[in-house]
């Protein structure tokens, strides 16, 4: 029997593919508790033993939409459900009291995210592209400069940032918290970004040049059509991280512009935490960045082959 | 320091390309690309930075804005670098950044490897297999917390179901034996396939031909594995080391959710001691200082790093 | 004749204007859970009678000191009325974060008198004992305990538990008695599965296992300090009591906790008991009203307790919180209206009937108070013993320290219990020394 590396046997592929199966699989169960808990009541989230069968319910995600308040019997009996979401809070003896913040916290997770997805991808893609152009003298110590921003501690430099926003007036915005993540993303993107347009071959754009574009021209029509596969996947990269940051948002967010990274994990029920609200919350934020990710999954190992490191 | 740095990438362009063309000069172009970038870092990440230099020469409290501020010259440091309790925050991020190195290499470069055999629907799978890093750390170290429960998680009766060792018998975040590795597990769920897509990456990236050429040499699949595979997957697996290695130095989130921190001071990283000294008891001056020692660490190590990885890639 | 109807009209104009200005819309900050909600329906009816509009930012507790103390530190304005916590008075007042109301109380008739003594000394002076005010007294708590009444009505389990102990199964007398109860509950099987005896605190992260911990250690003998001094410890803090009391819930957390209880608050506490994992549970006062009314553990099931006394006395952890007027505000008038509106005796009786434990005298002192839910008797009780952690302006780095030495020996098992005390008098000292009070 032959053993090749690039024209694996049928029985090769057989055996990889059911290892990678059963790795994906172990490693889908936490994920699959997590979302199947979004759809059990209260009491079966933390049934003790765990319960695997369980009759579904959306108590999770009504709770996860709503504020309640606790009610007296006479005012429950006075004041009939209308809707089944309300008969799901009035099973429990109460009240919807109105949305809960999950909405806006969800909102602000967009506008933050994407606007800093999409911001740290361009200015990226410029100072990639003049990285990869351009001789540039020290190169290999200004790259390591834009990497080594990324390695302090969110909580190191969080006071000073904590005390400059406070006085431009950015903490707790959007603008502040778009430009910190784009900070932060930049380093990342850069990186990439640039190894990808390295392999971009200079001739095109030498020949673009010579049939009379301009320098910007040829960045636009040649380079940024090229680059398409690396944009794409810098972007999943820099939504990941934007889209799930916890640090800054905790210590620099508060009523307006606070995402909901930390949010999620202290939605609180009756008493104790409600798990199946929880659940849903991770479940309903996992889903955008899935959804991008399957979208653009094909630029996914173009994009992160980082070109740099051979050409 | 870096605008002389602009000046001479701008310097550098040579003149003759700038003349060809019609429109912005190539100097521009390089000012105008560059500079946002640049002003964005400095004023994020760099001038917080100095600012954090000097604030931890002092005893300023950012919670007493009307106390006087006092030059302590290097007593901070000093006090940080005899501080038992800070080394034994070093020795538990080492322990985490070792295991979760150690575990995520092996298994992603594994799984990389096994997904390039190109078997039936391996695209679908490895999508599959990216889910854990999409999720936040924050939600994922709270909803661990729940798995780890003895009596009502998945994870101890997983392994009761596969070792027979009764789940309410050992309890992963609740013993100082078995904390450390609890935080290990949870990170290497999340971000093994972080360093598998970037091995597959690097797979990807070796020309058929080489093995080709190896195969008409009779060279056995073992001799191709050691001298096609490894030293050309290398540079691309250490740069997912890199980031990987830089990240969880910085770990905060996952662990200060899922552990809090303990048994005792078990978990308790360098990120999360920092955040206690300087948000919880507001000793700005001393955590400044803190904060600079950490910096320095990582950035010593991740010269270091990458002066070999530039060796790697030459080679 | 002309000019009146111009005089009137201007008088309506100014008349609107003023209304308008005054139509203010206030935030309270305070923690996100159960009575939070249920001071939402409560400020409905202030909404209505003044005109005001009310926002609520409540943030969870594992996080509510972080975020709500960043936002006083900074001079925030999210801000207008702060429920904050009881430990948070000594800064509040002497960092200038809260406005002193003695001058409001006494103009409006609001008499400290009125509210039970405890929670006027813990939610709202600073200087404690002195008549200094900052809050009024808004939520009562106070840790005390919840039992599985049915189990301990199991007559098998009564008989079995008379033979071993020579005494009835009922609610301890005694913090040995608890953990008696507690040995006989752990790992037994009722209703064919494994219970223990008892969840009790044990976080790590914010303040759990210090509120735990010193529900033993008053009524062993431990004191924050010396009579007369109260910044002298040695022999206090690590007092022979204190130390039979820390080895006392060391051996609670060894013998007769659920496994995997190391890190256990509120929350934990909660989700253990209502899933049947256990047959005591410490918490929080606060939880009681959703305990009656869980399908599985209330309608009855259920009892409750006061934390029972030790050799050295009979003391229960202070919770709760007073309601305070942010400094930085720039509605603190209508802030005070609504501290004024809340202090009405009709609003403090619909508080308690929404489930917020009311401290005004007159609604817990009503004859029907006690009866009025199964809990009632218990919270009067526990509120006549309680003692509150330290509330200087340096109470989190004092708390945090607690937090490491007591959890390092509780939970992680390293050292003894003198040597985590000791310990304990060295950081507090430290801190001390640092804000110049010794």
């Amino acid at each position: 029997m032959s053993f090749s590396i690039t024209d694996p046997s049928p029985r090769q592929k057989a055996v990889a593919g059911a290892l990678v199966i059963a790795y994906a699989l172990i490693t889908m169960l936490p994920l699959i508790w997590i979302v199947s808990t979004g759809f059990k009541s209260s009491a079966d989230s933390i049934a003790y033993p765990p319960k695997i069968a369980f009759e579904p319910s959306l108590e999770g995600y009504v709770n996860l939409f709503t504020a309640q308040t606790r009610q007296t019997p006479e005012y429950l009996a006075e004041n009939p459900p209308q809707t089944w979401y309300e008969e799901i809070v009035h099973e429990k003896g109460m009240v919807i009291a109105g949305p809960s913040r999950f909405g806006e916290r969800f909102l602000n997770s967009v506008i933050i995210g994407f606007g800093s997805t999409f911001l740290s991808v361009f200015l990226g893609t410029l100072a990639a592209y003049a990285f990869s152009r351009y001789r540039i003298p020290l190169k290999d110590d200004l790259l390591f400069f834009i990497l080594s921003t990324r390695m302090m501690p969110p909580i190191a430099v969080a006071i000073p940032i904590f005390l400059m926003f406070r006085n431009l007036g950015l903490s707790d915005t959007h603008l502040g918290m778009i430009l910190l993540y784009t900070a932060v993303n930049l380093s990342l993107s850069v990186w990439l970004l640039k190894g990808f347009i390295d392999e971009i071959p200079r001739e095109y754009e030498e020949a673009a040049l010579i049939d009379g574009y301009t320098r910007f021209q040829a960045f636009r029509k040649v380079v940024l059509p090229q680059a398409a596969t690396g944009i794409a996947a810098t972007a999943i990269f820099c939504l990941i991280f934007s889209w799930n940051e916890y640090a800054f948002a905790v210590l620099l967010t508060s009523g307006t512009a606070q995402t909901a990274p930390p949010f999620i994990p202290t939605i609180i029920g009756v008493g104790g935490q409600d798990w199946p609200a929880v659940a849903a919350g991770a479940t309903l934020f996992l889903l955008p960045v899935m959804v991008f990710t399957i979208l653009l999954r094909k630029h996914l190992l173009r994009g992160i082959t980082f070109g740099a490191v051979r050409k | 320091m870096t605008d002389t740095a602009m000046g001479r990438v701008a310097e550098a362009t040579p003149p003759g390309v700038a003349r060809r063309i019609r429109g912005l000069s190539d100097r521009a172009i390089a000012w105008i690309f560059v500079a946002p970038t640049i002003f964005l870092l400095l004023a994020v990440n760099i001038f917080p930075l100095i600012w954090t230099i000097r604030l931890s020469f002092t005893n300023f409290r950012a919670n007493r804005p009307n106390a006087e501020v006092e030059s302590v010259g290097l007593r901070n440091y000093q006090r940080i670098l005899t501080d038992a309790d800070v080394w034994a925050t070093m020795q538990a991020t080492a322990h985490f950044l070792f295991w979760t190195l150690f575990f995520q290499v092996l298994l992603g470069f594994a799984l990389a490897w096994l997904i390039n055999r190109k078997f039936r629907h391996s695209d679908l799978w490895t999508t599959i297999i990216v889910l854990p890093m999409m999720l936040s750390p924050a939600v994922v170290g709270n909803f661990w917390t729940f798995l780890y429960q003895p009596q009502i998680g998945l994870f101890n009766y997983a392994v009761e179901f596969l070792t027979g060792v009764p789940a309410t018998s050992f309890s992963m975040i609740g013993e100082v034996s078995l904390a450390p590795w609890a935080i290990v597990i949870v990170d290497t769920w999340m971000w093994t396939p972080f360093v598998m897509l970037i091995c597959l990456a690097g797979l990807r990236s070796i020309p058929e031909s080489i093995y080709e050429a190896a195969e008409c040499d009779r060279a056995s699949p073992w001799r191709q594995f050691w001298t096609i595979t490894v030293p050309m997957v290398l540079p691309f697996l250490m740069l997912a080391v890199l980031f990987r290695g830089i990240e969880n130095f910085k770990m905060f989130d996952l662990v200060v959710q899922l552990t809090g921190g303990g048994p005792g001071n078990t978990t308790t990283l360098t990120s999360i001691d920092l955040k206690r000294e300087a948000f919880e008891k507001w000793r700005t001056g001393y955590s400044s200082a803190y904060a600079i020692v950490l910096f320095v660490t990582v950035f010593g190590l991740a010269s270091i790093y990458v002066k070999a990885l530039n060796k790697v890639k030459e080679r | 004749m002309k000019t009146m109807p111009l005089l009137a009209s201007s008088a309506l104009v100014a008349a609107l204007g003023a209304a308008e200005a005054r139509a203010a819309d206030l935030t309270l900050c305070w923690a996100a859970w159960d009575p939070a909600n249920a001071l939402i329906e409560l400020s409905k009816d202030f909404e209505a009678q003044s005109g005001h509009k009310m926002s609520f930012e409540f943030v969870p507790w594992p996080n509510f000191a972080d975020r709500m103390l960043n936002e006083l530190n900074s001079g925030g304005q999210l801000c207008d009325l702060m429920i904050g916590d009881s430990q948070w008075i000594g800064l509040g007042a002497e960092a200038g974060h809260y406005v002193k109301l003695n001058d409001f109380f006494d103009a409006n008739g609001i008499d400290m008198a009125d509210f039970i003594p405890a929670t006027v000394t813990g939610y709202a002076e600073w200087p404690k004992g002195t008549p200094n005010y900052w809050a009024l007294p808004a939520f009562g708590d106070v840790v005390g305990w919840t039992y599985r009444k049915d189990w301990f009505e199991k007559p098998e389990l009564q008989k079995e538990f008379s033979e071993k102990y020579g005494r009835d199964l009922a609610p301890p007398k005694t913090l040995e008695e608890l953990k008696d109860i507690a040995e006989f509950f752990q790992e037994r099987e009722i209703d064919g599965k494994t219970v223990y005896g008892a969840a009790i605190y044990t976080e790590r992260g914010s303040e759990g296992i210090t509120m735990g911990v010193t529900n033993a250690l008053y009524n062993y003998g431990f004191q924050y300090g010396s009579p007369e001094n109260p910044y002298e410890l040695d022999g206090y803090v690590n007092s022979p009591g204190a130390v039979e009391g820390l080895e006392f819930y060391k051996a609670l957390y060894d013998c007769c906790t659920p496994p995997g209880s190391s890190d256990w608050y509120m929350s934990e506490d909660i989700d253990a008991y209502k899933s049947g994992q256990v047959a005591l549970q410490m918490n929080f006062a606060f939880i009681w009203p959703g305990v009656e009314a869980d399908p599985n553990v209330g309608g009855g099931k259920s009892g409750y307790f006061a934390n029972p006394a030790g050799p050295a006395g009979h003391f229960a952890q202070l919770g709760g919180q007073g309601i305070s007027v942010v400094s930085y505000s720039d509605q603190q008038e209508a802030a005070l209206e609504y501290i004024r509106w809340f202090a009405q005796p009709e609003v403090q009786k619909k508080w308690w009937s929404l489930g917020g434990y009311s401290a005004l005298k007159a609604v817990v002192e009503d004859p029907g108070f006690a009866t009025s839910q199964p809990y009632a008797q218990t919270f009067l009780d526990s509120m006549a013993i309680v003692k509150d952690f330290w509330a200087e302006p340096s109470y989190a780095s004092l708390l945090l320290s607690m937090q490491d030495r007591v959890h390092k020996y509780v939970v992680a098992g390293q050292g003894t219990a003198q040597e985590a005390l000791d310990g304990l008098v060295e950081d507090w000292t430290e801190v001390f020394e640092d804000d110049g009070k010794i």
